[in-house]
């Protein structure tokens, strides 16, 4: 990791592997990743009827420890992490101040015998959630709590797929058929010792698996080798855009910022008011109560017609009413799916919008969300 | 992989194989590798005119929406329509089956001024 080769662009572990295995690589906050390998169609139908492997080696993982370690999430996080048994995990967000968004985050209890909790954010935000925790750890002198940046000593690979359980089972006696989603456990998988979290984000079963960072490389291949036969194969961050968004897993910096309200985004279900105080609860509480002025609502395109971006203007009756945060053309569904940030008045299943693209107005439905949601576990 | 000597090329990734005065234009096979699996095509109607240098159509990937340039200036005479209902014919056969349009040319000379198979392969291959 670090600087490589005087560009300021960091590489994981596995970034030799990428390149020999013809990915085309991109700059993606700050990193050198995979965009995408054999192309975005093929390996996202690739993760939702077989499995695919992606290396996540960019986001950031932090362990907050300590006698206080859950009052202070309490505190610095709207989910209620006080429901969480061991090796457990739920969906959060980091708040700002005024009711806007940091970050979202995953935070897992430790499992059975272990305190603490392990946290997994984005790889854009990594120094200013730190900063952020820092700051806030800093209000709250009387909270005895420890956090310990674990980004650059963990490495991240996640296998995503119906396959998934069946390839990671043959090389860990963990029992996972056992193991139900958003769990995290300790475990050996080929040999290594690694944190194994049933979680993702692709809309499809999966794990998501923490090793050290110089054991990386080697539960990579060990992965790649135990699902040949299964059909795995390298996943890059285009299909894992296309993945996240027909599941309607909202992307920080698109649905998701400082100026956005979780209840505007649709993620009001991860705040939980009544927890007891939280930094921005009498912000959030406000937009409750008044109902939000924006709504973030899923739409498809009419017809054949061009692909809904980020930014895109979105009007209703030729008035702006608002903007595309996330936009694709969906491998799954074959027509264009996109969500948006629109004024309330204009949300509803069934009502239409108009999407600007590169000046021209495009006919759009809203529909219900999730674009797709996989059948059984 | 060589592209096809009996074209002339653009930087912007077109070619262009001429027929008397009318021009047939495409993308290359470096430019579909560039932009992927391609999803959405749009194409000027016939009659319309083209002006060499500027943008005459887009061409959508699952990542991104790039424009296409025309190579010269001429009259649109007939477009691609079955391009345009299944525009992935632009990744499995950019020199054949993805032509885009052809255009009656004001000037057949002007297509003279364009990079030949082996300069295009060097520029694309520089440009990597």
């Amino acid at each position: 990791m670090g600087d490589v080769d005087g560009s300021s662009l960091k590489r994981t572990p596995l970034y030799d592997r990428h390149v020999a295995a013809g990915a085309r690589i991109i700059d993606f906050s700050g990193w050198e990743m995979p965009v995408q390998y054999e192309g975005i169609l093929a390996e996202h139908r690739r993760v939702r009827t077989q499995a695919g492997l992606f290396d996540l080696g960019h986001m950031g993982q932090l362990d907050i420890t300590g006698p206080d370690a859950l009052p202070f999430l309490q505190y610095t996080t709207t989910n209620d992490v006080s429901k969480l048994g061991p090796g457990e995990a739920s969906y959060g967000m980091l708040p700002n101040d005024h009711g806007g968004v940091v970050d979202d985050i995953f935070v897992y209890r430790k499992p059975e015998g272990q305190d603490g909790y392990f946290v997994v954010i984005n790889a854009a935000n990594v120094e200013r959630d730190l900063a952020r925790w820092a700051e806030l750890k800093g209000r709250r002198p009387d909270l005895d709590v420890t956090i310990t940046d674990l980004s650059d000593t963990l490495g991240m690979i996640a296998i995503q797929g119906p396959a998934s359980e069946e390839i990671v089972q043959t090389l860990t006696d963990l029992d996972l058929a056992n193991l139900p989603y958003f769990s995290l456990r300790d475990a050996t998988i080929a040999g290594i010792p690694v944190r194994l979290g049933r979680t993702g984000y692709t809309g499809e079963d999966g794990f998501e698996i923490f090793p050290a960072i110089e054991r990386t490389g080697a539960l990579w291949d060990a992965l790649m080798e135990a699902g040949k036969d299964a059909g795995l194969a390298p996943i890059g961050l285009g299909a894992r855009d296309t993945l996240r968004l027909e599941a309607r897993m909202p992307l920080y910096g698109q649905e998701l910022g400082d100026d956005i309200s979780p209840y505007e985004a649709g993620l009001g279900w991860a705040v939980k008011l009544d927890k007891g105080d939280f930094v921005g609860r009498e912000f959030m509480a406000a937009v409750k109560a008044e109902g939000p002025g924006r709504k973030a609502v899923g739409f498809k395109t009419v017809g054949k017609s061009p692909a809904p971006r980020t930014h895109y203007d979105v009007q209703v009756d030729g008035q702006k009413v608002g903007e595309v945060t996330s936009g694709a053309f969906s491998p799954t569904l074959g027509e264009n799916i996109g969500l948006a940030l629109i004024d309330a008045a204009y949300a509803g299943v069934g009502k239409p919008l108009q999407i600007i693209v590169r000046g021209k107005p495009v006919e759009a439905v809203q529909v219900k969300v999730p674009f797709y949601k996989r059948s059984g576990k | 992989m060589s592209s096809p000597e009996n074209r002339k090329y653009t930087k912007t990734h077109e070619w262009v194989l001429l027929d008397g005065d009318v021009a047939t234009i495409g993308v290359t096979d470096h430019a579909q590798q560039e932009l992927g699996d391609i999803t959405y095509l749009e194409l000027p109607e016939e009659g319309d005119a083209l002006t060499a240098g500027e943008t005459f159509g887009v061409i959508e990937s699952v990542k991104a929406a790039s424009d296409v340039y025309s190579p010269v200036d001429g009259e649109v005479v007939e477009r691609n329509s079955d391009a345009v209902d299944a525009p992935d014919v632009i990744n499995s056969s950019p020199y054949d089956g993805a032509w885009l349009v052809k255009v009656k040319l004001a000037d057949p000379s002007q297509v003279d001024t364009l990079m030949d198979a082996a300069a295009y392969d060097e520029f694309a291959g520089d440009a990597h």
